[in-house]
């Protein structure tokens, strides 16, 4: 018996990776789980995405119904459309979690994020700095002679722009809340 | 308060370890008599123990273990459990609440090491909440897709006192998977069995965790279509490997037939099965002419690897009685002269005889010591675990199974040294059943002190070994993939089994000819008490019929000579 040729890393034909019959296309997607506020639940949602080998791109998580115990976690995440499906069952088998929506498919919804970002500078770029955070209703929060910390709501490419711009112009620190969302319309 | 919730919970037997962390509980255990504490010699033997004692009675098995390495030995057994959906209650001890976070004696984050090896786990404050996280577990463990929870109880929470509540009602539960199958997929699919060609029924563990109506409902599916039916190794025993539509198992070292039919059919039903990557082989190739349909209770599984037309969410002894409502009201419809076209298809397959084995009378071929040990106990109500490797494929190639629930084997995690300890655990809840552990002496000797508790607990289980003096798979894996370079794969030193099973105070058995081995299997089964049964074979024997790796399943090898270069280099790099 001969011995094989193997290269290494070759995992071009691996069944572990193929996936023929769907679309490898990625999609981005905005998810929105409804949970208990328990001890360890986090770690479980993040735990499901590391283990499974899934993508983050975005996560917040605070508690919305005190009395009910209730927290919201948004997850941003990417992946093809039968990785994103295998991810929405994934989280709906974890025990604390009561409801997993795909703000993405399940018709229109609103998504914001929240940003503080740290620009230093004097002279013309201070001033440019201020007329570009009018433009986007960036609020100045904070202020010394030669800084200001702006804040920003909107969409995370209202944010990347603003951000973008603010680069020249001496931004030093930025800190982002990632995406919170709802759907659109007058039912939860 | 913790021994009360079990007892309401209807348990009459844990495994476990005693250790400072739960010795509140230990006392309170020493105090009763309803529940049999059976003391094993290493966690996770607990583990696998509750694991047979689960399989074999469809309730769940329940652990008792202290905190740190209690807890951590726990891990694999718990993993395995995951993996092959079985209930487990898992209980450990932890250090006081005040002292979790100091790195204390015999501290280790449990719920945070055993999260993903968990349905799900909890750690539990206070007192007060304790009853509802014990009964709550019981319901986790159980309800939808069964599988392993863990409860890690802090000492001083066992020591204080709290208001017991008893166990409320099911639906009063947070968790609640859906049990009842769409009604239009069902017609769908009613739809698709009417017209069908060339079905075939796939069906897996599943149909087993659903409860021995649903393996009834599946047998009278089966033989009322005539339709073939072939079993993951999980499923063997749902329908009776007598009955006129088996096929024999699927799978990488599945039986020729069944894996042909696979490949060939026009419509597969998937009946609590996964499409696990030793069934399907290479997935492009992977029946590439059926319309598939997937009766799963937990939707992750649904579309995870192989896309369904068909997918129905449910329980499947709920689906299954639906399904044959809904076909039979329809008329009973089947296209059968296909169908008998399709049976004489298999039947030229089955012709291949794809078990057929060189026969000696030299050396005791394995295959040989497991066809004498299934017709030497045909008939009788018998119960069967195995480690895992080449022998654990033989025995499910050639041993039948005629019920569900007598079929214990590591399938999904595939953990070497399962077999012994689950075997205790089938023999505790059947104490007068003949239950027989088939092993292999590498997979054996990784749990092997178990014999100090089937000694202690006067259980009577049969240690059969077929020791070829090597981890078999490997050697065959390594002859096929590694240019017959036997890196550390042959097990060298061994023990004499026949004087460790006396230093123990149990009977050792050895045989190597072929001439003695049916007095010395009956000599085992007759002997009443643990028997090691040292069956030495062929030490080179490979296990065939092999889907090679990155293959499909018309392209399997049936023996040593067509396994030249039979794996490509794509197949290489998969286990």
């Amino acid at each position: 018996m001969s011995a094989l040729q193997i290269k290494k890393g070759a995992n071009k034909h691996s069944a572990y990776n193929l996936r023929p019959t769907f679309s490898d296309v990625e999609e981005t997607h905005t998810l929105a789980l409804l949970v208990d506020n328990e001890a360890g639940v986090l770690a479980r949602v993040i735990g499901l995405f590391s283990g499974r080998g899934y993508n983050i791109d975005s996560l917040t998580v605070a508690e919305v119904d005190h009395t009910g115990h209730l927290s919201r976690i948004t997850i941003v995440t990417r992946g093809t459309p039968q990785v994103i499906e295998q991810i929405k069952a994934q989280l709906g088998r974890i025990v604390p979690v009561h409801r997993v929506n795909d703000l993405t498919v399940e018709g229109p919804a609103v998504e914001r994020e929240l940003a503080l970002l740290k620009v230093s500078g004097s002279g013309d770029k201070r001033v440019e700095a201020l007329r570009l955070a009018d433009i986007f209703r960036a609020n100045v929060v904070d202020s010394t002679l030669d800084s200001f910390v702006f804040e920003l709501t909107g969409a995370s490419d209202k944010v990347d722009a603003f951000a973008d711009l603010m680069r020249p112009l001496g931004l030093v620190e930025m800190a982002r809340t990632g995406v919170a969302a709802l759907s659109r319309g007058s039912v939860a | 308060m913790v021994v009360q919730a079990l007892k309401d919970q209807g348990v009459d037997t844990i495994f476990g370890y005693p250790g400072g962390a739960v010795l509140p509980i230990y006392d309170e255990i020493f105090q009763q008599n309803d529940i049999q504490h059976v003391l094993v010699r290493h966690e996770q033997g607990a583990v696998h123990a509750a694991e047979g004692y689960a399989r074999s009675t469809g309730k769940p098995g329940v652990v008792l273990v202290t905190s740190g390495p209690g807890a951590t030995n726990a891990v694999t057994g718990s993993t395995d459990a995951l993996l092959d959906s079985i209930p487990i209650v898992v209980l450990t001890g932890q250090v006081p609440t005040f002292m979790i976070g100091s790195d204390a004696f015999q501290e280790a984050d449990t719920v945070g090491i055993t999260r993903p090896c968990t349905k799900h786990n909890w750690l539990v404050k206070d007192t007060g909440g304790l009853a509802h996280t014990l009964h709550e577990a019981f319901h986790v463990a159980t309800a939808g897709r069964p599988g392993p929870v863990l409860i890690d109880i802090p000492k001083d929470v066992q020591f204080a006192n709290g208001t017991y509540t008893p166990p409320a009602k099911a639906s009063a539960q947070r968790y609640q998977p859906q049990v009842k199958g769409d009604m239009d997929s069902i017609i769908e699919l009613v739809e698709a069995l009417e017209s069908a060609k060339k079905p075939v029924f796939y069906t897996g563990g599943g149909v087993i965790n659903s409860g021995t109506a649903a393996s009834q409902l599946l047998s009278e599916l089966v033989d009322a279509t005539g339709a073939p039916i072939t079993s993951t190794l999980m499923g063997l025993g749902a329908y009776p490997a007598s009955g006129k539509g088996w096929l024999g198992m699927l799978g990488m070292h599945g039986l020729y037939e069944a894996n042909m039919a696979m490949h060939d059919c026009d419509l597969m039903i998937n009946i609590g099965a996964r499409f696990d990557d030793r069934i399907t082989g290479r997935l492009d190739a992977f029946s590439p002419h059926s319309k598939k349909a997937h009766i799963d209770i937990d939707p992750s599984s649904i579309n995870k690897v192989i896309r369904v037309d068909i997918p129905i969410v449910g329980d499947v002894g709920h689906v299954l009685e639906d399904l044959l409502k809904v076909w039979k009201s329809r008329g009973r419809k089947m296209n059968r002269e296909a169908i008998a076209k399709w049976w004489k298809q298999i039947e030229e397959w089955r012709a291949i005889n794809c078990l057929n084995y060189k026969p000696s009378d030299k050396v005791i071929k394995p295959q040989y010591a497991l066809e004498r040990l299934e017709a030497l106990t045909k008939g009788r109500d018998r119960y069967i675990t195995t480690e895992v490797g080449q022998h654990q494929m033989w025995a499910a190639q050639y041993l039948t199974f005629e019920a569900p629930n007598r079929w214990m084997t590591s399938g999904g995690l595939g953990t070497m040294g399962y077999g012994f300890p689950a075997s205790i655990g089938v023999q505790m809840a059947h104490r007068d059943a003949l239950v027989i552990n088939v092993a292999g002496e590498a997979s054996w000797l990784m749990n092997m002190q178990e014999l100090g508790t089937a000694m202690q607990f006067r259980l009577p289980v049969k240690q059969f070994i077929l020791n070829n003096e090597r981890l078999g798979m490997v050697r065959q894996w390594q002859e096929l993939l590694h240019g017959e370079r036997y890196s550390h794969s042959w097990s060298e030193s061994l023990p004499d089994f026949v004087k460790l099973a006396e230093a123990f105070g149990a009977k050792g058995i050895q045989c190597k000819d072929p001439a003695d081995l049916d007095d010395a299997i009956m000599e085992m089964i007759n002997h009443d008490g643990p028997v090691v049964f040292d069956c030495l074979v062929e030490k080179h024997e490979n296990c065939f019929p092999m889907i090679p790796s990155g293959e499909p399943h018309n392209k399997m090898l049936l023996g040593d000579a067509s396994t030249k270069d039979a794996i490509k280099e794509g197949g290489a790099v998969m286990v």
